[in-house]
């Protein structure tokens, strides 16, 4: 093949085709590298990112109209939203919906539907009753004659809202806002305005866990990281004991200590502290407690990992070269440390802000999160799209926050205990 | 370390304020698994110590509540399924993630980061998105109510404890041992069943401990995809403490608590037999 220039002749022989060989067998090592982890990404893809992404779809799909009244969804597109619809709408309505009574369909159609705008469920239902007997073709006048709602945009709007396949609604809806009759996204009613303050709510508790468990583990990681081994290992017990408990376990827990005749109460009443119960259960104060002292273990393990690996050294140093305690401390020590606390304090947030468990069962009516109506949504409500949009934007928060964790620990750095 | 003699007033104050401080802290993680240990002996239906539980009269004192578990049938079914699921899901998880981390771990591994990203994943979604998605998936593919879909739901879930702990084995793992296998004539799986996995092994076993304890004490997905016939241990706890609370979950928690220390001391012995192994002392 090549001809070996005369230079080289008096260097070792070089085979040409080496570096080729060299090329094939690193691609023989990564193919092998990928082999072992494809049975596994092949299984996390099947049975997680795929649920998660039919999921997302579904927050957008709207196929509602689309596959029940399609001819109604054809004509409502090309609706251009200026004037009450002509009498091809009002036919195509008037008749599709005798057709879906008839199917049985007409009660999804007109939940949906009320979702966008309220009051369309009895409008349907009732128009639907009504429509089957009647023998004309004039629809237009008859439907207007039957109710007036038929003469009011905001009722054409709910219909052109849902004539597309695919949708933003759920998505404004969760977060507080809709479409009015001109197409025009505006905020929801105030009586129906609940999202946002949910999101609010669910980042002020995650924010208050997340500054809890500061407040309580950095101390506690900086003792601990200064006792010797022996005596550190045996303490950390109490630290990981807690961490490998189960999640009902510790929740029941705090169920028996801080109900009204629990062991909290009873103690401080009989230690004549308290004259009548605290409210500590089944509101905003069960929820955080029962969180904090959920999270804290994982607050603790990272700043302790980090606080070990910091020399005393440059304490001391600091201290001979005549720095205060707390000048030492905070211009020497504490920042040596942010990189455990960060991890820490990012780990705690991103887990509060989708708890479900414990706000679900000490939480009561006002300790609530956002994963609750998610699942209210999902279980209760059957309002799936609504559901489904507030997982995404809920996941959109929490991959945006692993991202930076990652950014700043690396997920290989991450360790258990 | 002691406080030195020289030490100021303040340096005192903030020393034993720090301990003191310390000490309240391990009270507030500790106290709520210790005092459910007590309560669950209670002859009574209460939740708080009775007078005689206090003056310890032995008669304050019963086994009633752990009787009600042997006689239920719904608690044995859920210990039996407790027990089907979360060693069936491990087994999965660690075979899975175990190969997997041996493939993340070598250098010629491509797209490292974004597998390890992926893999980890299940460990940061929250559970009620996991658990929704899961269960409309499920009931598509006719996975949902069945045995083998909670097993692999927890799996999944399981996943990134396994990778975590395997790939955290496998840091310093020196890959002349597996050629020196190799130049003696060993084939590759000779040579990961004597040399590689005996290495890794503490890893291994620890990652699974982690798996298992997150399927044991998984509740969210098990609630959405599970049918009467799979309901866990921490299933019927959640029913339990939703419609009446009964001192019987106390009983399954002082168990559940037993489990959790005999787990919590195997990781703790398996890490530090690894370290040794590897050649990290302390």
């Amino acid at each position: 093949m090549n001809t070996t220039p005369d230079l080289a002749s008096n260097a070792p022989e070089i085979d040409p085709q080496l570096k080729l060989r060299l090329r094939k067998a690193e691609r023989f090592l990564k193919v092998r590298a990928l082999l072992l982890v494809v049975p596994l990404v092949v299984f996390v893809l099947f049975t997680f990112v795929l649920p998660l992404t039919e999921m997302l779809y579904r927050s957008i799909h709207n196929p509602i109209l689309v596959d029940n009244l399609p001819e109604v969804a054809a004509l409502m597109r090309d609706w251009d939203q200026q004037q009450l619809p002509g009498d091809d709408i009002f036919t195509a309505v008037g008749k599709g919906l005798v057709v879906a009574r008839e199917q049985k369909t007409i009660g999804r159609i007109a939940n949906r539907l009320n979702s966008e705008h309220a009051g369309m469920r009895s409008l349907l239902t009732k128009s639907a009753r009504k429509l089957r007997k009647y023998k004309g073709d004039d629809y237009k006048d008859y439907m207007l004659s039957l109710d007036k709602r038929w003469g009011e945009a905001e009722t054409w709007g709910a219909f052109k809202v849902l004539s597309s396949e695919y949708t933003l609604t759920h998505y404004l809806a969760a977060f507080d806002m809709q479409y009015n009759a001109q197409g025009e996204i505006v905020s929801q009613p105030e009586e129906r305005q609940i999202y946002v303050d949910m999101l609010l709510k669910t980042l002020k508790l995650s924010l208050l866990v997340t500054l809890f468990c500061v407040l309580l583990g950095y101390p506690l990681a900086y003792y601990l990281s200064i006792l010797p081994p022996g005596k550190s290992n045996l303490l950390m017990i109490l630290v990981l004991l807690p961490f490998w408990t189960s999640l009902l376990v510790r929740t029941s827990s705090w169920i028996v200590m801080l109900q009204g005749q629990g062991v909290v109460n009873s103690t401080l009443i009989s230690l004549g502290i308290l004259s009548e119960p605290l409210d500590m259960m089944y509101n905003q104060i069960g929820t955080v407690v029962a969180m904090t002292h959920i999270l804290l273990p994982f607050m603790i393990l990272p700043t302790y990992s980090v606080m070990k690996s910091i020399s005393p050294v440059y304490m001391r140093a600091a201290r001979s070269l005549g720095a205060t305690p707390a000048n030492a401390f905070f211009k020497v020590y504490f920042p040596q440390t942010i990189p455990g606390l960060s991890a820490g304090a990012i780990l705690v947030f991103i887990l509060s802000i989708g708890y479900y468990i414990t706000p679900a069962l000490v939480g009561g009516r006002t300790g609530q999160m956002i994963s609750n109506l998610i699942a209210y949504h999902m279980q209760t409500s059957l309002n799936w799209g609504l559901g489904a949009a507030l997982a995404g934007s809920l996941l959109a928060v929490v991959l945006v926050l692993y991202w930076i964790y990652n950014r700043l620990v690396g997920s290989s750095q991450m360790k258990l205990g | 370390m002691s406080l030195p003699v020289h030490a100021t007033l303040l340096e005192r104050f903030s020393y034993y304020g720090l301990r003191c401080f310390a000490a309240l802290v391990l009270f507030f993680l500790i106290i709520p698994i210790l005092i459910i240990i007590p309560l669950s002996f209670n002859a009574e239906p209460f939740f708080t110590f009775t007078e005689g539980m206090l003056k310890l009269d032995p008669d304050a004192y019963s086994l009633r509540w752990y009787r009600n578990i042997w006689e239920s049938q719904e608690w044995m079914l859920s210990i039996k399924n407790s027990m089907i699921v979360g060693v069936c899901a491990t087994l999965l998880a660690m075979t899975l993630g175990t190969l997997a981390a041996l493939g993340l771990s070598q250098r010629h591994m491509p797209f490292k980061g974004a597998i390890m990203g992926l893999l980890i994943s299940p460990m940061i979604v929250p559970l009620i998105i996991s658990a929704a998605s899961m269960y409309f998936f499920f009931t598509k593919v006719n996975l949902a109510q069945t045995y083998l879909g909670v097993i692999m739901a927890h799996a999944v879930l399981g996943i990134p404890f396994v990778i975590i702990t395997v790939t955290a084995t496998l840091v310093g793992f020196d890959e002349n041992l597996t050629k020196a296998s190799a130049s003696l004539g060993a084939n590759p799986r000779t040579t990961f069943f004597k040399v590689t996995f005996p290495l890794i092994r503490p890893g291994v076993i620890s990652g699974a401990l982690f798996a298992f304890a997150t399927s044991f004490d998984e509740v969210v997905v098990v609630l959405f995809i599970a049918g009467t016939d799979q309901r866990t241990i921490p299933r019927e706890m959640w029913a339990g403490m939703r419609e009446q609370l009964s001192p019987t979950i106390l009983a399954v928690a002082t168990l559940l608590i037993l489990l959790s220390v005999m787990l919590l001391l195997t990781v703790e012995l398996l890490r530090r037999r690894s370290d040794r192994i590897r050649g990290i002392s302390e």
